[in-house]
C-alpha cells in the first residue's frame, strides 16, 4: 500500500502568511485572523501529495510539518 | 513648515563593510551588488552612521533577529540620523512589542484576510482600468506617476471610507515620514500632526454615522477588557494603515512592471500561462522586495556568531535576505515558477505584514489588467527610471513606451 501523508500547522509558528492556503486550499483553511490550520485531521487525499510538499516548502515560518504514515 | 524638499546629503560611502549608508545614491540606484559584497564579508555588518546601526545580510540572520523580540524592539522601526523620543501608540501593532503586540495585531487582522480581499478585488480591477483609460492612447506613460501609485492609494482610501481624491495628501505624508524624516526629524512630527487633524474629521463623522469601512471598524473594536480603544491607538493604527498600505505596494507593482518591461520572455510567459500569476507574484516579491524595517537593540546578544550591542539600531533588510543564494538558488535571477520560495518580503515572525493579502491581490490585479490591455511595452530610452530612498524601495519615475517596438 502507498504511504499516506498527513499535514499539520504548528499554531505557535504560523503567522498567517497564508501561502499554504493559496497553494493547497484542499489541505489548509484559515481562521478569522487569517492564521492557518489543516483541514480535518490533516490526512492528505491521494493525488494531493505534491501540494502538501509545496505548501511546506513555501511556508516562511517553517510552521508546516508533513509526516509519512 | 511645508517644505518637503530633498534632505541634505550624507558623505558618500567609500567602505560598504564598515560605513554603510542605505540613503547613499548608489544603494538607492542598485543595492544588489552592495548586499552581495556585504554578505560575502559577514552575516552582520555595522556602520557608525545613524548613531550606530547593524545590517544582517543573510536570510538566517534576518530570521534570527525577527524572531528575537526580547533583544530587538520594534519601538523604533525606521533608521534615522536622530532617535526621536519614543511615542506611545506610534503606529500599533507595527511599533508594538510583546505583550502589547498580539491584541493590537488581532484587532487589525480580520478585515485583511484573503476572503475579505476577494470582496475588494472588483473595485481594484475597476481602478486599474480607469487609470489605463487615461493614458493608453498616448503611446507612452510614466507608469509610476499615473498607474502604480494610484492603485494602492485608491484601494486603501476605499477601505478606510475616505475620498480617493485625497491621494496627493497621503503621498505627501508618506514621503515626509519614510524619506525626509530620516535626515529631518521635524518632518515626522509635522506629518503625524497633519494626519491626525485630517483623520479627526472623519472619525467624528463616523461616530455619528458608522459605515462599512475601517474607521468605523476601529471605532467599534474593543480591547481585551471590553473597552473601546484609546483615541491615540485609533489614530496610530489609522496612520499605520495609510502609510504602510501605499508606497509599499506602489513600489512592488512598479518594480514588477519595470522587470516585465525589460524582460519580454517573462511578459509573454505570463500572458500565455495566466494560471502562473500567483506564483510569479511571489517571485517578484522576493526579487524586488520593497520594504526594509528596523529594530532597536535592547539586549546584548549574538547573531550568526556576531556580537550585537544595545544602543544600536538594526536595518532589518528583508530585501537582502531574499537575495541570499544559500536560501534561494539563482537568487539574482527572476524564476517566475520558482517552486520553493520562503521569501521574507512581508517580514518574518510576529510582525508579518497585516496587509500582505491586500498587497498580493493589488499586485496580481494590477499586473493582470495591465497585461490584458498593454501586452507590449518597454522602457522609454528618452526617460530615466528613479527609485525611492530609504525604508521602501521602488520606482518613482517609470517611463514606458506602449505598444510593439517599430
Amino acid at each position: 500500500m502507498a504511504e499516506r501523508l498527513r499535514v499539520h500547522v504548528d499554531p505557535e509558528k504560523c503567522q498567517g502568511h497564508a501561502r499554504c492556503k493559496a497553494l493547497a486550499p484542499e489541505l489548509f483553511e484559515l481562521d478569522e485572523y487569517g492564521n492557518a490550520h489543516e483541514v480535518g485531521d490533516g490526512t492528505v487525499p491521494a493525488g494531493l501529495e505534491d501540494k502538501a510538499w509545496l505548501a511546506k516548502s513555501n511556508c516562511p515560518e517553517i510552521a508546516i510539518e508533513v509526516t509519512e504514515e | 513648515m511645508s517644505d518637503v524638499s530633498q534632505p541634505a546629503a550624507h558623505p558618500p560611502v567609500t567602505d560598504w563593510l564598515h560605513d554603510f549608508d542605505h540613503t547613499d545614491p548608489r544603494w538607492t540606484e542598485d543595492p544588489f551588488p552592495i548586499w552581495d559584497q556585504m554578505r560575502a564579508a559577514s552575516p552582520v555588518v555595522h556602520t557608525e552612521r545613524f548613531l550606530g546601526c547593524y545590517l544582517p545580510t543573510t536570510y538566517e540572520a534576518v530570521r534570527q533577529i525577527a524572531n528575537d523580540t526580547e533583544s530587538f524592539s520594534s519601538r523604533r522601526i525606521i533608521v534615522r540620523d536622530e532617535r526621536p523620543e519614543v511615542a506611545k501608540n506610534a503606529a500599533p501593532p507595527i511599533t508594538s512589542d510583546p505583550p502589547d503586540h498580539k491584541p493590537a495585531k488581532q484587532l487589525l487582522l480580520p478585515p485583511f484576510t484573503p476572503d475579505a480581499m476577494k470582496k475588494l478585488e472588483p473595485r481594484v480591477r475597476a481602478i486599474c482600468n480607469e487609470l489605463i483609460d487615461e493614458f493608453i492612447a498616448d503611446g507612452k506613460v510614466d507608469a509610476a506617476a499615473r498607474y502604480t501609485k494610484h492603485i494602492p492609494v485608491r484601494a486603501i482610501a476605499h477601505m478606510l471610507g475616505i475620498p480617493e481624491s485625497d491621494g496627493d495628501l497621503f503621498i505627501k505624508w508618506i514621503h515626509m515620514i519614510l524619506e525626509l524624516s530620516i535626515k529631518n526629524e521635524m518632518m515626522l512630527k509635522q506629518a503625524a500632526e497633519e494626519m491626525t487633524n485630517y483623520f479627526a474629521g472623519h472619525v467624528e463623522a463616523r461616530k455619528k454615522a458608522p459605515g462599512d469601512d475601517l474607521i468605523s471598524y476601529l471605532l467599534n473594536a474593543r480591547d481585551k477588557n471590553g473597552q473601546p480603544l484609546d483615541d491615540s491607538h485609533i489614530y496610530g493604527s489609522l496612520r499605520l494603515l495609510l502609510i504602510a498600505g501605499i508606497d509599499t505596494t506602489w513600489s512592488a507593482i512598479g518594480s514588477s512592471l519595470w522587470h516585465l518591461a525589460k524582460t519580454p520572455a517573462d511578459r509573454e510567459r505570463l500572458i500565455a500561462e495566466p494560471e502562473l500569476m500567483p506564483i510569479a507574484v511571489e517571485e517578484l516579491l522576493r526579487a524586488y522586495s520593497p520594504v526594509t524595517m528596523a529594530r532597536e537593540v535592547m539586549k546584548e546578544t549574538t547573531i550568526a556568531g556576531c556580537p550585537v550591542k544595545p544602543g544600536n539600531m538594526v536595518l532589518l533588510s528583508f530585501p537582502a535576505a531574499n537575495r541570499d543564494p544559500k536560501m534561494f538558488p539563482d537568487a539574482d535571477r527572476v524564476v517566475l515558477d520558482r517552486r520553493e520560495n520562503r521569501h521574507a518580503a512581508f517580514g518574518l515572525g510576529i510582525h508579518r505584514c497585516v496587509g500582505s493579502n491586500l498587497a498580493r491581490m493589488e499586485m496580481q490585479v494590477a499586473i493582470e489588467e495591465w497585461l490584458k490591455r498593454i501586452p507590449d511595452f518597454r522602457l522609454n530610452p528618452a526617460g530615466t527610471v528613479t527609485w525611492s530612498q530609504g525604508t521602501v524601495r521602488g520606482p518613482r519615475q517609470l517611463p514606458f513606451l506602449l505598444g510593439k517596438a517599430m
